[in-house]
């Protein structure tokens, strides 16, 4: 049971590869049972940001707390308590997608019965199905079987349906909305507005590393909606798209 | 939250995430067929090549022929029937017999002279029809009774142990520790880095150790399993000499699978691709594979590069094999060798675990 009001808090995160700073001062603060949304153009620093969050990478500086916790002092107790699907990661094709979720719930102390799980994801009719036969959207899907296997109390999603149809994106909304559901707290990163606009309480638009803007869907909406001029295919009301390109001058997809 | 979460006080083992990790080491292994081919099937049918190649032969019976013509010349027969050492073929016709004995189908005729006694028809020239003649000719005289005025006993040197197949069988095994214990970690440990799988598992709470250690309990087990087909089929079909302690040579497949395990971590320490890593494995091996003396001694190579070829790890497990197997040589037979090994061990786990990149 989580007892602090912050599922996360980022002050002042740096971190650069060598010459290219990915993450440039990001501040972040969610709360719990928050479905959070990081939204930016590629080389934003999404990715880069929750990986540091995930405890996956070293920061170069800033201040980190998940849950309550650091990295540093309480490794082993947050992994307990993350539920993580990576941007990308390939699940062995050589197992099955039951024996895959055993594999990830043996890493946990307390978790979800496997079987639950693999129903919730709706694979139950590929249980024994080798995961190299499986489409883009049920690879997805397991995938973020495993991140819920371990029954966390944070979920962190890089892009969890890029590059899927509109079906299956719809698919991995209902499950995240259920887990949501359940008063947890979600981070994700997302190329696509409408999925920002469904499915976040808030969101922070993420360019050159740092937070641009940052609040309800609606609010950015209402924020931008005088300033800009309606534009023609969508002109009854404006959206999260326009938001962002008036900020960043770019559309999302943009390298 | 209650109803999504199910607390496992007390875990199955099959639940356990070091049991989990090592069935996963299995079933990537058997559900590889290219894999289990290269580690079981193509060492067998190596021995069996090489084993045929390189059979020693021994020296072919003369064949003596006899012309069915009278009682004198059935008794030559039977009496050459008798003597294991030649081959007799009896013809009906004298032209048949004198056909055979021109084409070399024969290398000599043993024919009746009419009045008891035996005549030789040959050409003196040809070497083994003169070595025929004295062949037939004792077998010709025992059989009618002639005893030798001095006792003979016979020792035969041919030692089981010295032909090439019992050379290579030793060789092949420690090719196929070397090579399983580099391939098996270090293929699926970069695979899983290149899919981004390890990081995926550094977010979860497994144990490092444990994931490790799922590689070194699936090779042990695998280990059992190549040695008891190589070394099973070397003395099933070839009657290879197992001289020394099993529980001896156990031990030195062993120590020699950690070996090379450790060197296949290191191998994958830091590698990032697949492809890289093929390149580096190859690198590392091919160099054994040709000194370290698998097909043909390491003492066929200069005096001068001997010292470098006898700090090779597999230069070393070859020795202790041959040692064990040929010679019945015990542990302490083999101590310098299994130093050499032990101090791979070491080195090799030391700097693999320091280099080691999880991400
Ligand atoms: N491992 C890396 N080495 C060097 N540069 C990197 C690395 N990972 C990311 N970057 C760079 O950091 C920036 C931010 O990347 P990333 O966090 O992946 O952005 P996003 O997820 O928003 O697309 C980009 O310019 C990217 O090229
Ligand atoms: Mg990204």
């Amino acid at each position: 049971m989580v007892t602090t009001e912050h599922a996360l808090l980022v002050k002042g995160l740096k971190k650069a590869y060598g010459d290219v700073v990915a993450v440039d001062g990001l501040n972040l603060d969610m709360k719990v049972g928050e479905c959070f949304g990081l939204i930016g153009p590629n080389g934003a620093g999404k990715t880069t940001t929750i990986e540091i969050c995930e405890g996956l990478l070293d920061r170069d500086s800033g201040d980190v707390e998940v849950l309550g916790m650091t990295w540093d002092a309480n490794g082993n107790q947050l992994r307990e308590k993350l539920g993580i699907q990576l941007q990308d990661t390939q699940l062995s094709e050589k197992l099955t997608v039951s024996e895959t979720l055993h594999l990830f719930r043996s890493f946990y102390v307390k978790g979800r019965d496997v079987r639950d799980v693999i129903d919730a994801v709706q694979l139950g009719e590929k249980n024994n199905a080798r995961v190299g036969t499986l489409s883009g959207g049920q690879k997805q899907r397991l995938a973020i079987a495993c991140a819920l296997v371990g029954d966390p109390d944070l979920l962190f999603l890089d892009e969890p349906t890029t590059g899927l149809d509109p079906q299956s994106r719809r698919r991995l909304w209902s499950l995240i909305e259920g887990f949501k559901a359940t008063g947890r707290s979600i981070l994700l990163t997302t190329h696509y507005m409408d999925e920002a606009e469904k499915l976040c309480d808030r969101v922070a638009i993420v360019d050159h590393g740092r937070v641009i803007a940052l609040g309800t869907p609606a609010e950015l909406i209402e924020s931008i909606g005088a300033t800009i001029p309606a534009p023609p295919p969508r002109a009854s009301s404006a959206s999260l798209e326009d938001v962002f390109v008036a900020l960043t001058g770019r559309t999302l997809r943009d390298e | 939250m209650s109803d999504m979460e199910t607390r496992t006080p007390s875990r199955r083992f099959v639940d356990r995430s070091i049991v989990q990790l090592t069935l996963v080491r299995f079933r990537e292994f058997i559900r590889q067929p290219e894999a289990v081919f290269w580690t079981f099937v193509f060492p067998i049918l190596l021995a069996v090549g090489l084993g045929l190649a390189f059979r020693s032969r021994a020296p072919e019976r003369p064949l003596i022929g006899v012309v069915s013509s009278d009682a004198t010349a059935a008794g030559i027969f039977a009496s050459l029937q008798k003597d294991s050492t030649l081959t007799a073929e009896s013809f009906t016709s004298d032209t048949a017999a004198q056909h055979a004995l021109r084409t070399a189908k024969v290398a000599i005729l043993a024919v009746s002279d009419g009045r008891g006694g035996v005549r030789y028809i040959y050409d003196p020239q040809r070497s083994e029809s003169a070595i025929a003649r004295l062949v037939a000719d004792r077998a010709i005289q025992t059989g009618a009774g002639r005893a030798d005025p001095v006792a003979v006993s016979e020792m035969k040197v041919t030692e089981r142990g010295s032909r090439y197949i019992d050379f290579v069988i030793p060789g092949l095994l420690g090719m196929n520790l070397m090579g399983s214990g580099i391939w098996g970690l270090g293929f699926a440990i970069v695979d899983s880095r290149s899919k981004r799988l390890l990081k995926r598992f550094m977010a979860t709470p497994m144990s490092r150790a444990e994931y490790l250690m799922s590689f070194l309990f699936s090779r042990m087990f695998f280990l059992i399993l190549e040695v008891v087909t190589l070394l099973g089929f070397g003395v099933l079909a070839f009657k290879v000499p197992m001289r020394g302690s099993i529980l001896d040579l156990a031990l030195i497949c062993i120590l020699s699978a950690l070996t090379f395990g450790g060197v296949g971590l290191l191998v994958a320490s830091r590698a990032k691709t697949v492809e890289g890593v093929s390149g580096l494995m190859n690198f590392v091996m091919l160099p054994m594979w040709i000194l370290s003396g698998v097909f043909f001694s390491s003492n066929n190579f200069p005096s001068i590069v001997q010292p470098l070829i006898r700090i090779l790890p597999l230069t070393a497990v070859n020795d202790a094999l041959r040692a064990n197997m040929l010679e019945g040589a015990s542990l302490g037979g083999v101590a310098p060798q299994l130093i050499v090994i032990a101090a791979w061990l070491v080195i090799s786990f030391a700097a693999a675990l320091k280099l080691f990149r999880w991400r």
